[in-house]
């Protein structure tokens, strides 16, 4: 039995150590806006937030985040109007939007730490794979999401 | 343990409080409601379920209009990132005048769409077959809405009809001011029957489309509501994580299921296979997770067949040898081509191969089942629809009006997703329990099971007149395939109607079969074809020592048998124009040039379109794609220029990431690719400018969009290779070819 602390509210899970945060999240607790993409660390599409640091959670065992902070894409604001969300939304960023909750949450995790990244910022924090190539947009979106967010 | 959205946010209002550090950011944002209400649910998130209410209206089986005006439109077709229900739901609104910010959508019903005797007309979603085919009835469906709607006004007056306008939804007598809402007609109007069917608008009569169009799709997709097919989840469902034979077409030989039945969490292991159902096992178990560590620790002894020693290398082999062959189906003859060949000034000749490639979606395969005696419900991201209702029909005897296709959104589909063997699978093994189940495909399952864009090998040998022009043209392609197709539209087409002048041709192709599944990927066969027809129109270029854009152009202008040449001039010079071509260029920097159309066999429609690629390219062979500049006819309209221009790029994507690395090859029957480390994706790092240039170069529709530009970014890449390094490519990707021209 763990106790995890996701998006503000503790949960008790029943599942072995070594269990992989992602399928916690997905198929124990019933948070599916985290994706499985590859399960090997690769893509990125199951980033979550781990005490604000983005983690890809396909290969983060679920007992070493026992008393830590986790955020998915459900809980990053309560009614998606993050400034990242907003700039999404503004920009049209996704397309088959399947890898866009981990580009989000990558974003996220940089944004908190680097409120004003530069596009090499950008491309050196974000390796997360969009197969639908929507990398520009992305990045124009974190500009922009980062102008929102100043700007409140 | 599953929360309601609104409990979530709820809790995460009072617990977000306490939260603190990187948490900043997101609660310092102002709370804006209105936004909020604009981007209030549109879509539903679980895209299977209906968003209509008991007191709204359907006027026809595509649109149902609710008390408050709110208009929901049925959409047939999937959405796997072409923005279809924003474009689908133009396509009715264009007629219906309805005010569009109270416009939602859904999928329409598979199960109703059978049990009406086909109401919904298609709902496969291929062939660029969403605008096509679809257009004029979706228009015709909204236009005769619309009708019904000022009649059941008319009536409601007792004014004649030519006395009403309509916008936004609001009707409006002209002589006397009075006003009524859609909302308040639209139960009268579902009883009214036309005498005639309304006319519908002219492109050149478009309002709502031809103008971008903000995606409706998008609120759903950046706060993880969105429900792709992976994401299902039902009450008392299980988990399945499946194995298929590794080589093709092999059989299970035995396994040892108590090895892994006492594991925790595990429920079964079950069998699957047998027509168009590659054989396997599978583990279910309470959770995904449970699922596949167990099936990784269960003893499976396969039997191979006879193909557990083919390699791609050797298909290879047998495909150049195939050039030799003779009896090759003739597609084109004119003139005689070989006399010609043997009088021309110059001969130049090239082979081209081509390996065979995976469509490498994000959202790996799965699929959701639960069968019973008397009906079966399926949950998954399609593109057929249709198919899978029959294929779950025959696999368990239910009879059609029984089975529920539960559409949903689809995280890339690029042509794979037409094959619905993740169905078949799933419906197999959900017949051997008594609860749904979701079957997922591990990524490496995913690569290794795929329906592969076919290999190719293409000779093409032509003959110079003493002007560089073309006076010959011998071209051979061989096909492979598993199942040599009974129309090889995939194999000749772009390559059936060359459209440069050459007096003297001959085109024709083998087919050869070997184990490998393969399908369509986006483009169609165009992204083979066009890459070897529009690199050796550049290799006859310079060996007449022309220009390669006015070598085209000289052979378009010139060719009065081809109807569409003023139009393809017109998008070849404008991606000339806009991209410089012809500019001094940086040391290491060049340009290649393609051009082509999406005809079609049979199909009418084109969609002209040109490719510039910016490529530069180091001494030590470090190649970078700088920019691509697109030229694309539009005809007289777009549905959503936003959403075309965004399919455009996506194909540039496409197209670059498997010119520079994707292959799948083939080693002891089987797959050697299994993930993003030996089937790369392009890169944030990698990514080139993308310029799309639209232009009108034809008065007709055009055939689509969505896969009419990927064939021409392998050519223009590799033909800008060739100005830089003189190094002529004719096999892909670039990884297995040294580009490097000297030290330094
Ligand atoms: S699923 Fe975790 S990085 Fe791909
Ligand atoms: S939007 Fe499709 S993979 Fe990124």
């Amino acid at each position: 039995m763990f106790s995890l602390r996701i998006n503000g509210k503790t949960y008790s899970v029943d599942v072995e150590p070594e269990t992989p945060l992602l399928w916690v999240l997905r198929d124990t607790i019933g948070l599916t806006g985290t994706k499985f993409g590859c399960g090997m660390a690769l893509c990125g599409a199951c980033t979550v937030h781990v005490n604000g640091q983005a983690v890809r959670s396909c290969v983060q065992p679920v007992s070493q985040v026992v008393g830590k902070v986790i955020t998915t894409i459900e809980g990053l604001s309560p009614d998606a109007q993050h400034p990242l969300q907003i700039a999404w939304r503004e920009g049209d960023v996704p397309e088959c939007g399947y890898c866009q909750p981990g580009q989000i949450m990558a974003a996220a995790a940089l944004l908190a730490k680097n409120p004003n990244p530069t596009d090499a910022d950008i491309t050196r924090e974000i390796t997360n794979l969009c197969r639908c190539g929507t990398y520009p947009r992305i990045r124009q979106a974190i500009h922009r999401a980062a102008q929102l967010a100043a700007k409140a | 343990m599953v929360l309601t959205k609104e409990m979530d946010r709820r809790e995460f209002l009072v617990t977000t409080l306490t939260v603190g550090g990187g948490f900043a950011l997101a609660l310092s944002f102002p709370w804006n409601s209105a936004e909020a209400a604009a981007n209030a649910a549109r879509i539903p998130d679980k895209p299977w379920e209906s968003l209509v209410g008991k007191n709204e209206t359907e006027i026809n089986p595509w649109l149902v209009v609710a008390p408050d005006d709110t208009v929901t439109i049925r959409v047939a077709q999937s959405e796997m990132g072409q923005a279809t229900f924003t474009s689908w739901s133009k396509m009715i609104c264009e007629e219906l005048e309805c005010d569009w910010s109270k416009v939602r959508a859904e999928y329409a019903s598979v199960n109703r769409h059978f049990r009406e005797n086909k109401v919904y007309r298609r709902m496969a979603t291929n062939a660029s077959g969403a605008v096509r085919i679809s257009r004029e009835y979706l228009q015709q469906a909204g236009a005769s809405a619309r009708e019904r709607l000022m009649a059941a006004a008319a009536e409601v007056w007792a004014v004649p009809r030519s006395d009403l306008t309509v916008k936004d939804g609001i009707i409006t007598h002209v002589p006397t001011g009075r006003k009524l809402r859609y909302g308040q007609v639209a139960e009268k109007a579902a009883a009214i029957k036309l005498p005639q069917e309304p006319k519908i608008k002219t492109p050149d009569q478009f309002t709502l489309m031809n103008k971008p169009t903000p995606l409706l799709e998008t609120p759903l997709r950046v706060d993880g509501s969105v429900t792709y097919g992976i994401d299902v989840r039902l009450p008392g469902m299980l988990y399945a994580a499946a194995k298929a034979s590794p080589v093709f077409l092999g059989k299970v030989k035995k396994y040892d299921d108590t090895k892994v039945k006492n594991r925790p969490g595990v429920h079964a292991v079950v069998e699957f296979g047998g027509p168009d159902i590659e054989a396997g096992v599978a583990v279910v178990a309470d959770s995904y997770w449970h699922a596949k560590t167990a099936l990784g620790l269960l003893p499976i002894e396969w039997d191979e067949g006879v193909h557990g020693e083919d390699t791609s290398e050797k298909f290879l082999q047998m495909a150049r040898a195939a050039l030799e062959e003779p009896g090759a189906q003739v597609v084109v003859k004119k003139g005689d081509p070989e006399a010609a060949l043997k009088d021309a000034a110059q001969m130049v000749e090239a082979v081209y191969e081509l390996p065979y490639l995976d469509h490498a979606f994000m959202e790996p395969l799965n699929c959701t089942a639960q069968v019973t005696a008397d009906r079966v419900d399926v949950w998954v991201g399609t593109q057929r629809p249709e198919e899978a209702l029959l294929d779950a029909a025959k696999l368990t005897g239910v009879p059609r009006a029984n089975i529920y296709i539960h559409n949903c959104f689809i995280g890339g589909g690029f042509g794979r997703r037409n094959q619905n063997d993740d169905v078949r699978q799933a419906v197999m093994i959900a017949k051997q329990l008594d609860r749904p189940v979701k079957v997922v495909w591990s990524r490496e399952e995913t690569t290794r099971h795929g329906y592969y864009r076919p290999m190719r090998v293409a000779r093409f040998r032509a003959g110079l007149g003493p002007d560089g022009m073309p006076v010959a043209w011998i071209n051979r392609v061989i096909g492979i395939d598993q199942n040599p197709p009974a129309d090889p539209a995939q194999t000749i087409r772009g390559l059936h109607q060359v459209p440069y002048a050459i007096p003297n041709q001959l085109f024709d192709y083998h087919l050869r079969q070997t184990h490998v599944p393969t399908g369509v990927w986006t483009s169609v066969g165009r992204s083979q074809n066009e890459f070897y027809l529009e690199s050796f129109m550049d290799e006859l270029a310079h060996a007449a020592g022309k220009d390669p854009y006015q070598y085209r152009r000289a052979l378009l202008d010139g060719n009065s048998n081809f109807p569409h040449a003023k139009s393809w001039v017109k998008v070849l010079d404008t991606a000339a124009e806009r991209s410089g071509w012809g500019k001094k260029l940086p040391e290491g920097t060049g340009m290649g040039i393609a051009i082509g159309d999406g005809r079609r066999p049979g199909v009418k429609e084109i969609t002209i379109c040109a490719v510039v690629a910016t490529v530069s390219v180091s001494k030590k062979g470090e190649l970078r794609v700088e920019r691509f500049d697109v030229a694309m006819d539009t005809g007289p309209f777009l549905v959503n220029p936003l959403a075309a221009e965004r399919q455009v790029e996506m194909q540039m994507v496409m197209g670059l990431a498997a010119v520079l690395r994707q292959e799948i090859t083939i080693q002891k029957g089987r797959v050697v690719q299994s993930n993003f480390h030996d089937y790369p994706l392009l890169r944030a790092t990698e990514m080139p400018e993308i310029r799309v240039h639209f232009v009108r170069a034809t008065d007709e529709p055009i055939v689509g969009i969505g896969e009419e530009a990927l064939g021409w970014v392998a050519p223009s890449v590799c033909n800008a290779i060739f100005a830089i390094t003189g190094k002529r490519i004719r096999s892909l990707p670039l990884k297995n070819h040294n580009l490097s021209t000297g030290a330094a």
